[in-house]
């Protein structure tokens, strides 16, 4: 079944299984790596993207559900996004493996709060798991984004 | 050196020569690597040697020969080099080196990445590389120019000569190559130093990190790839013993269903069509000696082993006589669980193995296995195995196994293609070599003044390298059990002991981030803590006094500095003193503690500070810690590296816990595994650095063991319990 999609804002048509996660249309489809798989459960954050600029985990989005809408991915987020300005001022990545979750949830924390506090951060950035360690410098980093234009 | 062969048996696949002795040979065999010091022919690039690859266009690319798993190899390698060759290190190309001779970790024997012992191998191997790289290139512009190499200079990938004489390294770089090899390489004192230690420079692989296109290994993509997903044994050691495959085979888009060695495999055309095939699969397992086995019995296992006498691995005087003699005596037992690597990257290889070839390309920390075991597997000889390293999607000694490479090879081999296997969360989880579990004794003797004069620790746990490096296994003692105490740093006059009784479980036990000094060094140092308290002193001061300021040397110190570190713990104890604040008044419910350890030639003092509630929920609020880690190479990463080893430690001590039933281990995936978020991680940290011109301590790995014995001491001081059973949940705390 053909399922039409924007992904970063290109019209996108694929013809796969329509319970098959978005995760696995983004990487194996449509050859877009960035998004990662974690846990396949939403309980790490690591596939997160923006289903009409909402962070989603994209590994329990199935994609006859984003038929028409409109998917942002870490490819999309263009590089000099502001949280990728900040994250890279600080190099906030170790292994790197979970950031581009990271930073998709970010940025959507960005788009909805324009100063968020810690307690913010921490409530919207909990689902996001990193084994690495990278906490310290993504609160700090998204603090060094929420400054920047 | 003796040649790696594959027994039957399909874990026990190494045969190795080696001891201990500052560093572990394990006399590894090679196929013959690729020729690193020669042009290509083609033109494009020249290499002076194995580290350093000039294009004639100018570009150099300096080889990064261990794997990248978050620790700043990628970084702080070619930092070396670049610091000698005199090139701009952010205008350099890195590349992960294939398998070879050249590679090899002089402190491990293999190319392997673990040990925090990276940058300490690397240290002044890599800076010669970059200075006889430098040399060649001089000597090759003295010659092209007449003129005498002392008359020339390098700098910023230029060579100038007498009277403005000008040449780029590209230019030089093909005669160089065919310049004698200098035998004399002097290195620039630290004063000189524009690279290492730079307090600004960032890391290399950060923009890729940040855009997501750094390739980890699950993103490989190969031609005519097809898609791997598996189903393996629930139980530890279990096997298949038959299945049914109709519907999974007419499933739409599967190409093959396989059995091999430990599971049977989907190939599909894509992971989740696989995926979904996997779960129609009927498989019967035959669930082999582990089928009876759960925690119950895996405890009294451990508790019936404890029971023998072990194997001394260190002694001083006589401690039973110390014992008899002292004033007071302190007995205690510490118990630690099995705990899991869980990188966020799941376990996955692709695999291309052909008739006469295979190419195998895996986020690994051991390359230099993989040909012998992937030749094992498939029939092939060791040098027609092809190893591409990528980037490790967190590594933690979870990837110093190459199963999930040998997996992937037969998968490709039996289904005749090229596949990416896959692991889900849960066949990462529960088919993990997990951190040994065991059981911690202590009795200590104090004197009328409470100071410590005799010692004994008894520890019981399962070998790690009996499965990995059996040969360096000698007299019951694994050096890998012992470390984190086998460097004891306190003085006891009146004897001490230590021993070792192996015990296996039948839980698969593998190398986690720090290994033994997770066990050992957390209960040492939490006990160290309860003797201050018998004894009335302050647990800073009380460790202070206590240190063995001597000469003594450690028999098994192969990854710890082997040299006495007294004076090294006193100065960062002194110091974290200082800097937390230490002894200052604090609300009811909230209390510091203290640890201290040397491990991998660091030494690291740490006072955590935290709230415990009612309930015995613990709130980590503050952390300080003094590291003297010698030189820094790059400041910031080994910041990084203390920020992560605190959170992998958190993680560990306050939630980690795999339990088996049947036979299976029971914890699949993050909601039933529960690790560090960022809502938990500590509300302030602060690490300082001990100013020091000394060779470069370890980093990767010893924080990780600090800071658990620290959050248990100050979970003391905060709530009066003393959790002894890790991890210190509310049940655990509460028992203390």
């Amino acid at each position: 079944m053909k399922i039409a999609f924007q992904v970063n804002g290109k019209r996108t048509s694929v013809d796969v299984a329509p319970d098959t996660p978005l995760l696995w249309v983004l990487r194996d489809t449509l050859g877009m790596t960035g998004t990662k798989f974690g846990c396949g459960k939403a309980l790490c954050g690591a596939c997160t993207v923006h289903l009409n600029g909402m962070a989603v985990r994209s590994c329990q989005t199935q994609i006859g559900s984003v038929a028409g809408q409109q998917v942002t991915t870490i490819e999309g987020l263009g590089g000099d996004h502001r949280v990728q300005r900040a994250w890279m001022a600080l190099d906030v990545p170790q292994c790197g493996y979970c950031q581009p979750g990271q930073m998709m949830s970010a940025s959507a924390l960005l788009a909805m709060n324009k100063n968020p506090s810690d307690q913010d951060i921490d409530a919207f950035m909990s689902g996001n798991i990193c084994r690495c360690g990278t906490y310290p410098r993504i609160r700090a980093a998204i603090k060094a984004a929420a400054k920047m234009s | 050196m003796e040649n790696i062969v594959k027994n039957e048996t399909r874990r026990d696949f190494l045969k190795v020569s080696g001891t201990v002795a500052g560093g572990l040979a394990l006399g590894f065999y090679l196929p013959s690597g690729p020729r690193v010091a020669q042009a290509d022919g083609g033109g494009g690039y020249a290499s002076p040697n194995a580290w350093v690859r000039i294009g004639l266009d100018n570009v150099v690319t300096i080889m990064v020969a261990r794997s990248e798993m978050g620790q700043d190899v990628y970084t702080s390698m070619p930092m070396l080099v670049a610091e000698e060759l005199e090139v701009d290190i952010n205008k350099i190309n890195v590349e992960f080196a294939p398998p070879a001779e050249v590679y090899i970790n002089a402190l491990l024997g293999g190319q392997l990445t673990g040990g925090s012992t990276s940058v300490r191998d690397a240290w002044e191997k890599l800076r010669k590389a970059g200075a006889s790289a430098r040399m060649m290139l001089i000597a090759a512009a003295a010659d092209q120019w007449g003129v005498a190499a002392d008359s020339c200079k390098a700098s910023d990938g230029v060579v100038t000569g007498p009277g403005g004489k000008r040449a780029t390294y590209g230019s030089l770089a093909a005669k160089a190559a065919q310049m004698e090899v200098p035998k004399d390489v002097p290195l620039k004192p630290a004063s000189q130093f524009k690279i290492v230690g730079n307090v600004r420079q960032k890391r290399l692989d950060t923009a890729a990190k940040v855009r997501g296109t750094a390739q980890f290994g699950i993103d490989t993509m190969i031609p005519g790839m097809a898609y791997a997903a598996v189903i393996m044994p629930p139980m530890i050691g279990g096997k298949v013993s038959s299945y049914d495959d109709t519907r999974a085979k007419n499933f739409p888009g599967v190409k093959a269903v396989v059995q091999y060695s430990r599971g049977i495999a989907v190939v599909a055309e894509d992971y989740w069509t696989a995926k979904k095939a996997v779960a129609t699969l009927d498989v019967r397992w035959d669930a082999g000696k582990m089928a009876n086995v759960d925690q119950r019995s895996i405890w009294k296992g451990l508790e019936d082993a404890s029971q023998q006498p072990g194997a001394v691995f260190r002694e001083h005087g006589d401690a039973d006589a110390g014992l008899a003699a002292a004033a007071k005596t302190v007995t205690s037992e510490y118990r630690l669980p099995f705990v899991s690597h869980s990188p966020m990257e799941p376990q996955n290889t692709t695999a291309d193995v052909r008739a006469d070839k295979a190419v195998i390309i895996t986020p690994t920390q051991f390359q230099q296995l993989i040909p012998h075991v992937v030749a094992g597997a498939t029939g092939l000889k060791p040098e027609q195995v092809e190893v591409q390293t990528t980037f490790l999607g967190g590594g933690f000694g979870r990837r110093v196994e190459v199963d999930y490479a040998i997996d992937a090879a037969e998968i490709s081999k039996a289904a005749g293609m090229p596949v990416k296997m896959i692991w889900s969360r849960e066949d990462d989880m529960t088919h993990d070599s997990y951190r040994p579990a065991g059981i911690f004794k202590f009795t200590a003797g104090l004197d009328s003044a409470g100071k410590l004069s005799a010692f004994r620790f008894h520890s019981t746990s399962p070998s790690i390298s009996s499965r990995l490096f059996p040969s360096i296994v000698k007299d019951g003692i694994d050096p890998f059990a012992v470390e984190g105490i086998d460097n004891f740093p306190y003085v006891a006059d009146g004897g001490m002991r230590f021993t070792y009784q192996m015990h296996d479980t039948g839980v698969t036990v593998g190398y986690w981030r720090a290994v033994s000094h997770n066990l050992n060094a957390v209960a040492l140092e939490s006990f160290i803590d309860e003797l201050a308290t018998a004894a009335g002193k302050d647990p800073i001061q009380y460790r202070i006094d206590m240190l063995d300021m001597g000469s003594t040397k450690h028999q098994w110190s192969g990854l710890s500095a082997g040299v006495p570190v007294g004076a090294r713990m006193k100065r960062a104890l002194e110091q974290v003193r200082e800097k937390s604040n230490w002894g200052k008044k604090l609300p009811a419910g909230r209390g510091q503690g203290v640890a201290v350890m040397e491990g991998y030639n660091t030494v690291i003092a740490m006072v955590v500070e935290v709230t415990v509630s009612a309930n015995y929920d613990v709130q980590i609020d503050k952390i300080t810690s003094v590291v003297d880690a010698g030189t820094l190479i790059h400041p910031d990463q080994a910041l990084a590296q203390m920020q992560s080893c605190i959170n992998f430690g958190q993680s560990a001590c306050m939630w980690g816990e795999i339990t088996v039933k049947d036979g299976a281990v029971q914890q699949n995936n993050f909601d039933t595994y529960r690790v560090a978020r960022i809502n938990e991680a500590p509300k302030e940290l602060n690490i300082h650095f001990i100013k020091s011109d000394s060779v470069p301590g370890g980093l990767g790995e010893p924080g990780t063991a600090v800071v658990q014995p620290a959050i248990a001491n100050a979970i003391f001081a905060a709530s009066g319990k003393r959790p002894r059973t890790l991890p210190y949940t509310p049940e655990n705390i509460k028992a203390g």
